[in-house]
């Protein structure tokens, strides 16, 4: 699979990244390489194998899922503002949506 | 320092023969003398560490309270959260940040008393296999300084095997306990997965990260599991499945016990030294009246491509979390929120992690998630049953860890595929969910260490914990000394 430095563009901007104009090009040229090698993958018969997601899942695992939708103490406001960039009274701020 | 054993720290504090305060203070004095050459740590505030020890020694004068690692120092790895201590996940990112949570991990360590040491060192987000991607400092190995300590959690690595601490905590998601470990000449567990809880370790793939154990003894390694292990509901992927008492059962015989050796993992790229080390193992195994058994793994060869499908795919979505709103770094100025976005994360992160992070997004991407993370999933199925089908012959697998010994810094670290084909043998195990460990069983002639590694069956940590403990017992290893 190929793939373009307009493509690398593209991706940049789904992952909210920037890159200059230098690290494209180094980049684009990485990227190619690791597809390259992950090509292979093709190769492998995935003719009726379920996809795994939690690969160690037991059989009763369903009973742990929920608890009681009941209160419980969560982490207090001041704490989770206390590593914010910009805090404000009880909210995050940032610059304009619009 | 004596190269204390975490159970002889916590007979002579629970005995009274020595304080918590001593043992904190004599680890202190160690990474004093030893850290500014290593780097293994980021961030040790010693007056909190001596608090902290001070509140162990009044709960061990408390004759009614029991704790099993009173007094023991440990490193963290900083991708794992500590209330109020900073945790940075080696990232200029969150150079800053400071947790306001402790993870489920260290509250259970410091319920049973041990005394966290210090934030160890590790590449950036856990992603890499060297240390030399964390953004502020290479950990060196302490048995040849121009090489590395293995990656990600080198920093953890190097503090157990220098005497900082006499266990670590690290993290897995690709071999990054196993690597460091057997690069090092510690013990080195990654346990199955859902076994110890992910709350608090900071996420890279969902489906992969563990939380691993570093330790200079199988017996203390299973005293510190039983301790850490078990479902946690603030974690819904840890498994409901009940913690042995690992440390109980862990001298019983080991005599006829099956192992399997897979051919796939002696192949061409194993260096001879490692090669030769390791087949001087397996007899030694043998000797310890267990039969060797070969066996196969027929998609090995696929592993690394699989995990690199799928570890960036999901480390690609995590670390969506870095936006720089609500916690880590923010560019000053940003004309507006998406500027605030881009220009906050690609000056935050550093190189790799972007370059996983691009990976991760492609891979997901409308058009191409079926054809890249679909079938990772799937060809993932696949590389699980091999090990299921294996482990109906044996009770446990043999093989290295790594293909070579501890590598130059910066001999692959412009070479991102060079970097992750040191995963080969390593990888497996995440991918297949199982526990492994590195156990150290020899030095190459330059002086490097090697670790033979020991997988078992998922959730048969107790297996692979007795097996290492009788080779541990029966086949020491003479190191030669340390560079510092």
């Amino acid at each position: 699979m190929s793939i373009s430095r307009a493509e690398v563009i593209k991706i940049a901007e789904l992952a909210r990244l920037h890159f200059s104009d230098a690290e494209l090009d180094e980049f684009t040229a990485q990227f190619q390489r690791i597809l390259d090698y992950i090509e292979q993958l093709k190769r492998v018969n995935i003719k009726g194998v379920e996809p795994t997601s939690h690969v160690s899942l037991t059989p009763d695992f369903e009973k742990f899922l929920f608890r009681e939708d009941e209160v419980r103490p969560s982490l207090p406001v001041e704490e989770s503002l206390s590593n914010a960039p910009d805090p404000g009274e009880g909210h995050f701020r940032v610059p304009k949506v619009l | 320092m004596n190269l204390k054993s975490a159970g002889e720290i916590r007979e002579a504090v629970s005995q009274k023969k020595a304080s918590a305060v001593e043992m904190a203070k004599a680890a202190l004095a160690r990474i004093e003398a030893a850290d500014s050459v290593l780097r293994a740590f980021i961030t040790v505030e010693p007056e909190r560490v001596l608090a902290r020890a001070c509140e162990v020694d009044r709960l061990v004068g408390r004759s009614e309270s029991n704790l099993p690692l009173a007094g023991v120092p440990i490193a963290v790895k900083d991708n794992i959260c500590t209330r109020d201590l900073r945790t940075t996940c080696g990232s200029k990112i969150l150079e800053d940040f400071i947790p306001p949570y402790n993870a489920t991990a260290i509250e259970r360590l410091e319920r049973a008393g041990a005394v966290v040491i210090g934030k160890a060192n590790c590449d950036e987000f856990a992603m890499g296999s060297s240390t030399e991607n964390s953004a502020f400092q290479v950990t060196r190995n302490p048995f040849d300084l121009e090489r590395v300590a293995g990656g990600s959690s080198g920093g953890s690595a190097v503090a157990v095997a220098t005497g900082m601490a006499p266990l670590a905590l690290g993290s897995e998601t690709g071999g990054s306990v196993r690597q460091p470990a057997s690069f090092c000449n510690v013990l080195g567990l990654k346990p199955t997965y859902g076994r110890i809880s992910r709350y608090g370790l900071v996420a890279f793939a969902s489906s992969l990260d563990n939380i691993g154990l570093f330790a200079t003894t199988p017996r203390d390694m299973a005293v510190l599991l039983s301790i850490i292990a078990g479902r946690d509901e603030h974690d819904a992927t840890s498994a409901p499945v009940p913690v042995p008492d690992y440390a109980a059962e862990i001298g019983r015989s080991v005599r006829g016990m099956r192992l399997g050796i897979p051919r796939e993992y002696f192949g061409a790229g194993l260096d001879l030294a490692v090669k030769s080390i390791i087949d001087a193992a397996l007899r030694n195994a043998e000797f310890l009246g267990c039969e060797l058994v070969e066996v196969s793994l027929p998609h090995t060869e696929y592993a690394i491509a699989d995990y690199y499908i799928i570890a960036p795919a999901e480390a690609s979505s995590n670390l969506a979390r870095y936006d720089a709103v609500r916690y880590g770094y923010r560019v000053s100025d940003p004309q507006d929120l998406s500027e605030m976005y881009k220009r906050s994360r690609s000056f935050g992160f550093g190189a790799e992690v972007k370059r996983r992070i691009m990976i991760g997004t492609y891979a997901l991407s409308s058009g191409y998630y079926e054809a890249y993370y679909g079938r990772a999933m799937r060809v993932r199925t696949l590389i699980k049953h091999d090990f299921e089908k294996a482990f109906e012959g044996v009770d446990a697998l043999l093989t290295p860890v790594s293909p070579t010994p501890a590598f130059r810094i910066g001999e692959k670290v412009d070479d991102p595929l060079a970097m992750y084909l040191s995963d080969i043998y390593t990888v497996t195990a995440n991918l297949a969910g199982i526990p492994a460990l590195s156990l150290p069983c020899g030095f190459t002639p330059q002086g490097l260490p090697v670790g033979l590694q020991i997988m078992g069956n998922q959730f048969q940590e107790g297996t692979v914990l007795r097996l290492a403990e009788a080779y541990f017992q029966a086949f020491p290893v003479a190191p030669p000394p340390l560079k510092v």
